[in-house]
């Protein structure tokens, strides 16, 4: 079975497309981007603000159990266009990675069916490549592992 | 001093790509891969050394000569880097799925 997500890294390039089919109609693909609450719930982050529009800015935030803030990262909004596409810078801070620039497509497949193309510019070939390699997926183990910790003093 | 290369390291350089696709379907010596490249052969000595450093390359003896070949297992070891990454989106996008699905029964 072909995945439904694929990513592709092309050589000595500084871009990478990560491409993923849904079983949801476009509109509801696109509210999940600009709805914070539903932002929060998929991201699994808190969405400290999200405004839609030209230059608005989007910071995120995640904190532990005891309320240390283990994770933020903020964006600017430069594009958006209902059910088609949102153009945005996105940045982790205090992290090696510096900004990176977003453009989100969303292509309706059928009624009930979408399509989303992430093309994501990196400021170097380096740069990309260290976001695609393991200390990444470590790094993100850990963010799982905090919020797993969260969720469950939550119950 | 002790070499430390990886494997990326060892691809991020163009002869050296167009080695490792060279021998995608044959064995070949060291000769015949120089003949393919106008850069001179001891270049050409030098990159399949690296490769073959961060075990690319195996070298197989037949009679008096030495083949090249590649191996399979590290290749795989490239092709599946971006795996973490991929399974990272693949789950937060699944995740997005089931909240858009549950969001649209509870409309209804």
């Amino acid at each position: 079975m072909e995945p439904k997500t694929k990513v592709h890294a092309e050589d000595d390039k500084q871009e990478l497309l990560i491409t993923r089919e849904f079983d949801l109609p476009v509109d509801l693909l696109f509210k999940a981007y600009v709805e914070p609450e539903l932002v929060e719930q998929w991201m699994g982050t808190k969405v400290l603000q999200l405004e839609n529009k030209r230059h608005g800015s989007y910071p995120f935030e995640t904190s532990d159990a005891q309320g240390n803030v283990v994770f933020r990262a903020n964006g600017v909004m430069h594009e958006l266009k209902p059910n088609e596409k949102i153009t945005r810078t996105f940045e982790i801070e205090n992290s090696p990675f510096t900004v990176q620039l977003e453009f989100l497509q969303f292509e309706k497949l059928s009624d009930d069916t979408s399509k989303l193309i992430m093309h994501i510019v990196f400021k170097s070939v380096a740069m990309r490549n260290q976001l695609l390699q393991m200390p990444f997926a470590q790094g993100i183990n850990m963010a799982h592992n905090r919020l797993q910790e969260i969720v469950s003093q939550l119950k | 001093m002790r070499l430390r290369r990886d494997v990326f390291q060892a691809i991020a350089d163009p002869t050296r790509r167009a080695i490792l696709l060279l021998l995608t379907s044959q064995t070949l010596t060291a000769g015949a891969i120089a003949a393919n490249f106008d850069t001179a052969r001891p270049t050409v000595s030098k990159h399949l050394q690296i490769l073959t450093e961060c075990e690319l390359l195996q070298q197989k003896q037949n009679g008096r000569e030495i083949y090249y070949q590649l191996n399979p297992q590290k290749i795989r070891e490239i092709a599946d880097f971006i795996e973490p990454f991929r399974k990272f989106w693949d789950d937060r996008f699944n995740k997005l799925e089931d909240v858009m699905k549950k969001y649209k029964s509870d409309k209804k």
